[in-house]
């Protein structure tokens, strides 16, 4: 087999996980997960509260203001894959550069030392 | 399996986030030794595939829904620095833009969901791999019960943890035989799921996978000059 290319790999996963929380996440089940079952069977969720943030705009993977379920909630998916890309890949990315031997850039060998 | 405010006391979550916050901290000093040129994108992309997979709620029993964690294949893919660190941001973003979650929960969600997965899922897969044949079919049947163990240990943590903190008096012993019998039934979902992906990623790039590194045999010996990574670390 011929070998992918990494940038190849990387827009194939981003497209693939751009349509999983896009498209997919509709059909997704709506019934309450393990814990929220087990915590409403057994009497764990008395003292629950709100979230402190249950009024965000993109609260419950919902889009605010609209009102068609199947893009709001796409939507709400396309945005957190968007989000969760800049900031996890920005992070590594700062990651990589203090820690990584080859790069270049001052920051990098100011940090080497403690790397060993 | 996000756990909301107000399930865990106050101080039980400060010590949970504790708890959190040093997992975290180890783990951004070991990701630097797992991340390079090639592996940093991915492990971005990781984090994000994480996120996707985790708005797939699968049905497990009549009325019960389950979905990834990610913890194990995350670990397997990148690392298990860095796949704290993919777990990390994802339960972040989670708490923070779409209210899944409890803010004061972050620490308890972080610490069982994010280290108690890629730990044991990871720790597990290593095992496995070591002593199974070396193929690519052992590092995926290593993959899927990391992954499917994962899952119970997290609930039992959980159930520990709601044991020392939780704001109900509820008997433990029936909490913890319901928490980990439905998990061991979303663990199936979670190891299918970490099979298929690590598999997928392992057919076409096999050298970008972490947990195979020293495993996978490459057919080829040396690549042509296309690639732009060099190939003596292969």
């Amino acid at each position: 087999m011929a070998k992918v290319r990494t940038r190849t790999l990387l827009i194939a996963g981003a497209v693939v996980a751009l349509i999983l929380a896009g498209v997919v996440s509709f059909y997704a089940s709506q019934s309450p997960d393990g814990l929220e079952k087990v915590a409403a069977d057994k009497g764990m969720d008395e003292k629950v509260e709100e979230h402190g943030l249950a009024d965000s705009p993109l609260a419950d993977y919902g889009v605010e203001g609209v009102d068609d379920e199947r893009v709001s909630g796409g939507l709400a998916g396309v945005l957190g894959v968007g989000a969760t890309l800049v900031v996890a890949g920005g992070g590594f990315w700062v990651l990589k550069r203090r820690g990584g031997s080859g790069s270049g850039g001052s920051e990098a060998s100011a940090s080497a030392a403690e790397g060993s | 399996m996000h756990v909301p405010d107000g399930f865990i006391n106050a101080p039980v979550s400060v010590a949970a986030g504790v708890v959190a916050a040093a997992g975290v901290a180890v783990s951004l000093r070991g990701a630097r030794r797992e991340l390079d040129e090639r592996t940093a994108p991915l492990a971005g992309l990781v984090a994000a595939f994480v996120f996707a997979v985790q708005m797939l709620n699968f049905p497990v029993a009549s009325g019960t829904s389950g979905h990834l964690l990610g913890g194990t294949l995350a670990a397997i893919l990148v690392g298990p620095y860095t796949g704290v660190l993919c777990m990390s941001v994802v339960l972040l973003m989670q708490a923070v833009f779409f209210a899944d979650g409890g803010l004061s929960a972050l620490g308890v969600n972080i610490t069982v969901m994010g280290i108690v997965t890629a730990v044991v899922g990871y720790g597990l897969f290593r095992v496995l791999a070591g002593v199974l044949p070396r193929t690519r079919r052992s590092l995926v049947g290593a993959s899927f019960v990391g992954a499917l163990v994962s899952v119970p240990v997290c609930a039992a943590v959980f159930t520990g943890v709601y044991a020392i903190g939780g704001t109900t008096d509820v008997p433990l012993s029936k909490v913890a035989g319901a928490m980990i019998g439905v998990h061991v039934l979303i663990g199936i979902g979670e190891a299918l799921i970490t099979a298929a992906t690590v598999s997928s990623v392992l057919a076409v790039r096999p050298d970008l996978v972490h947990g195979a590194r020293g495993f996978a045999q490459p057919l080829e010996l040396r690549t042509g000059g296309a690639g732009s990574a060099p190939a003596a670390r292969v």
